[in-house]
C-alpha cells in the first residue's frame, strides 16, 4: 500500500466524519478500526443528534439507520420509592427536520462509515493500531498495527481512539489520566413487542422516548437512563468509577435495583434480555482534556475527552463527530499548504474553540461537577419528592400547608443548608442559564 | 442479581476470543492488594477473589471497556491492550 495522506485510527462518529471531509477534499485516506465493523465496539446510551451531519449528509434522517425520533424527554429524580418527573413531548421533534433519535451504534457507525468508504477512504476493519512511528524529532509520521504489512505512514494521523485513546496518551498529550474523570456505562437492551413500548410510553408510529433519570445508583454518583428502541428498551446507569470501586454493589446489581423501582418495573415488565454491554465515559470534560494536536497529529472526539457530560445532557456522538469533521477540514489545508506540524495543525485548535464544541464545553464547565455532587446526587431527590408528596398530599381536616412552609420543612428534614441550596442554584443557574 | 442469572446475562454478548489474552494480571501483585477495586467494578465480573486470597481472571467475556486499570491502584498489577483486530467483544443492539 502507498502511504496515504491521511490515516484515521477509530471508525467510531469521530473517525467516520473525519475520514469523509479528508476524502471529499481529494485527500488519500485510511481509517483503520479494530472491531469486524464499525460500530460493533461501540455502546452509548442512547439518543443521537446528528443536526451536525446536515452538511455533510443532506436529509440524513432520510438515510439513517435509526430506530425512533425522540419526541418524549423526561427528567426523573427517583428516591427508594417515589418518582418526580418532568415530561416534555413535542411533535416538532417527530418530523423533519427532526431532533434526537434512538439508534444501536452498530448500525449507525457502520452507516456513517459508508459514506466515508464512498468518498473514497479505505476503510480497513479487523486492524488494532498498536502504537505511533515517529521521526527523530519525534514528529508523528505513521502508526504500527497488528497487521502482516505492519507499519503504516502518513502526513497526519488523525486519533479518534475513543474514550481510553492510548495513541493521544503515547503521544504525551494528556498530563495524566485519572479514575476520578470517568463513569462508567453499563446498560441491558430489552426486547417487549412494539405495540407494548406504544402503550407503555404512550407513543406511536416511530415516535420514542428519553428518560434520564437522578438518584437511582445506591450511594454512586451517577444516573440512569431509559431509551425506547421500534422493539427493544434500553436501561442502564452511569457510575463514577471511584465511587464505585470503593463500595460492595455490583453494576449488574445497581440496573437491577433500578429495574425493580416501582417507577421503573411496569415500564420494562416481561422484557426479554437481548445484550448486556458496558463501556466508559470521559465525565470530566475541560478538567480532563488533553492539548488537542502535536507535531503531525490532533484528537477529536472521545480520545479527546469531548463528550459532554452535564446531567440532563449526555452528548458524546454529536461532538465526536463535530470534531471529527473539524480535524478532517485542519488536515485538508495543512496538507495543502504542506506544514503538518502542531503550527500548521493550529486551525483544528481554532475550529473547536469557535463552534458548539469548546463553547458548551465552557459554558457548562461547572455543570458536570455539580450534576456529580453528593447534594444533587443524594440529599436534593429526596427533598424534591418530599416537597411534592406534601403539596399534593390531602391532609383533611388539616388545612393545606403553606408552600413557604413546607419547602423549609422539607429542607431541614433533608439536611440541605440554606447557604449550599443558594450556592448550588447560583451555580446550576451560571451553567446552564 | 445472582452469580447464575449473571453468566446468563454475560452470554448475551457476543465475544470472538483470541487464543491470546489481551490483559494480563499478575496475581502475586493482587495477593497483596486489600481493596480490590477491580472485583467490583469489572462490569463483566471477570475478578474472582479466590480462597487462598489471590485473585483469578479470564479474560475471554471482556468488554474492553478500560475500568479495570484505572481504578487498580497497584502498579505493575494489570497489563492491558486491545484484543487482535477482530476479536473480542462485537455489539449489536447497543
Ligand atoms: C453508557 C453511555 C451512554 C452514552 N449516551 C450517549 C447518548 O445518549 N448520546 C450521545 O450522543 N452520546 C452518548 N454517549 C457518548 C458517546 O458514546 C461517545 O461520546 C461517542 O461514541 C464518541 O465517539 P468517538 O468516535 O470519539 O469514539 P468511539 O465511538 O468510542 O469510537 C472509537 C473507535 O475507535 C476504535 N479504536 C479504538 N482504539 C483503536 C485502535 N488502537 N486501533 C483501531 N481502532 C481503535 C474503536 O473500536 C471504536 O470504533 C454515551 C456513552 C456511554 C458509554
Ligand atoms: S487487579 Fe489491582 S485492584 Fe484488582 S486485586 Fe489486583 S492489584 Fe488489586
Ligand atoms: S476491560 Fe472492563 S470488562 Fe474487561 S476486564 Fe477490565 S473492567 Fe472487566
Amino acid at each position: 500500500m502507498s502511504d496515504p495522506d491521511v490515516i484515521v485510527v477509530g471508525g467510531g462518529p469521530a473517525g467516520s466524519c473525519a475520514a469523509i471531509v479528508a476524502a471529499r477534499a481529494g485527500l488519500s485516506v485510511v481509517l483503520l478500526e479494530r472491531g469486524p465493523f464499525p460500530g460493533s465496539k461501540n455502546m452509548y446510551g442512547g439518543v443521537v443528534y446528528p443536526r451536525i451531519l446536515d452538511d455533510l449528509i443532506p436529509n440524513w434522517w432520510e438515510e439513517a439507520p435509526i430506530q425512533r425520533w425522540v419526541t418524549r424527554r423526561a427528567t426523573m429524580l427517583l428516591t427508594e420509592t417515589q418518582a418526580l418527573t418532568v415530561d416534555f413531548r413535542t411533535e416538532a421533534w417527530g418530523k423533519a427536520p427532526y431532533n434526537g433519535a434512538t439508534a444501536y451504534r452498530p448500525d449507525f457507525d457502520a452507516w456513517l462509515a459508508g459514506y466515508a468508504e464512498a468518498a473514497g477512504a479505505q476503510v480497513l476493519t479487523s486492524t488494532t493500531v498498536t502504537g505511533l512511528l515517529r521521526d527523530d524529532k519525534g514528529a508523528v509520521v505513521g502508526v504500527t498495527t497488528d497487521r502482516p504489512d505492519g507499519d503504516l505512514r502518513a502526513r497526519v494521523v488523525i486519533a479518534c481512539d475513543g474514550v481510553n485513546s492510548f495513541l493521544a496518551k503515547e503521544a504525551g498529550l494528556y498530563e495524566h489520566t485519572d479514575a476520578k474523570h470517568f463513569t462508567l456505562g453499563v446498560k441491558e437492551t430489552l426486547a417487549l413487542p412494539k405495540e407494548v413500548i406504544d402503550e407503555r410510553f404512550g407513543v406511536r408510529g416511530r415516535e420514542g422516548v428519553d428518560i434520564e433519570i437522578v438518584g437511582c445508583t445506591g450511594g454512586i454518583n451517577g444516573g440512569g437512563f431509559v431509551y425506547t428502541n421500534l422493539d427493544t428498551v434500553a436501561v442502564g446507569v452511569v457510575l463514577k468509577l471511584t465511587k464505585l470501586a470503593a463500595q460492595a454493589t455490583r453494576p449488574e446489581q445497581i440496573i437491577a435495583n433500578l429495574k425493580g423501582h416501582p417507577a421503573i418495573a411496569p415500564l420494562i415488565e416481561g422484557g426479554e434480555m437481548k445484550e448486556y454491554s458496558a463501556h466508559l465515559i470521559p465525565e470530566a470534560g475541560l478538567r480532563m482534556m488533553p492539548k488537542m494536536t502535536t507535531d503531525g497529529m490532533m484528537v477529536a472526539g472521545d480520545a479527546a475527552a469531548l463528550c459532554l457530560a452535564a446531567g440532563i445532557w449526555l452528548e458524546g456522538v454529536n461532538f465526536a463527530m463535530a470534531s471529527g469533521m473539524y480535524a478532517g477540514e485542519t488536515a485538508v489545508e495543512a496538507v495543502r499548504v504542506n506544514d503538518v506540524s502542531a503550527k500548521g495543525l493550529v486551525g483544528y485548535q481554532r475550529r473547536l474553540s469557535n463552534t458548539f464544541v469548546l463553547k458548551d464545553h465552557r459554558k457548562l464547565r461547572r455543570a458536570p461537577e455539580l450534576v456529580l455532587s453528593d447534594r444533587v446526587q443524594h440529599l436534593y431527590p429526596q427533598m424534591m419528592a418530599n416537597i411534592a408528596e406534601r403539596m399534593f398530599r390531602v391532609d383533611n381536616p388539616e388545612p393545606k400547608p403553606g408552600l413557604r412552609r413546607i419547602l423549609r420543612q422539607e429542607r431541614k428534614r433533608a439536611g440541605v443548608r440554606r447557604r449550599h441550596l443558594w450556592r448550588d442554584a447560583f451555580t446550576g443557574f451560571r451553567s446552564y442559564g | 442479581m445472582t452469580a447464575m442469572n449473571f453468566m446468563e446475562t454475560m452470554e448475551t454478548a457476543e465475544f470472538r476470543v483470541h487464543p491470546d489474552a489481551h490483559i494480563v494480571v499478575d496475581g502475586s501483585v493482587c495477593t497483596d492488594c486489600t481493596t480490590r477495586e477491580c472485583v467490583v467494578a469489572c462490569p463483566a465480573n471477570l475478578f474472582v477473589p479466590t480462597a487462598d486470597g489471590g485473585v483469578l481472571f479470564n479474560y475471554e467475556q471482556c468488554f474492553e471497556c478500560g475500568t479495570c486499570y484505572l481504578v487498580c491502584t497497584q502498579a505493575g498489577a494489570i497489563t492491558w491492550n486491545y484484543p487482535a483486530g477482530g476479536h473480542g467483544v462485537v455489539f449489536h443492539r447497543t
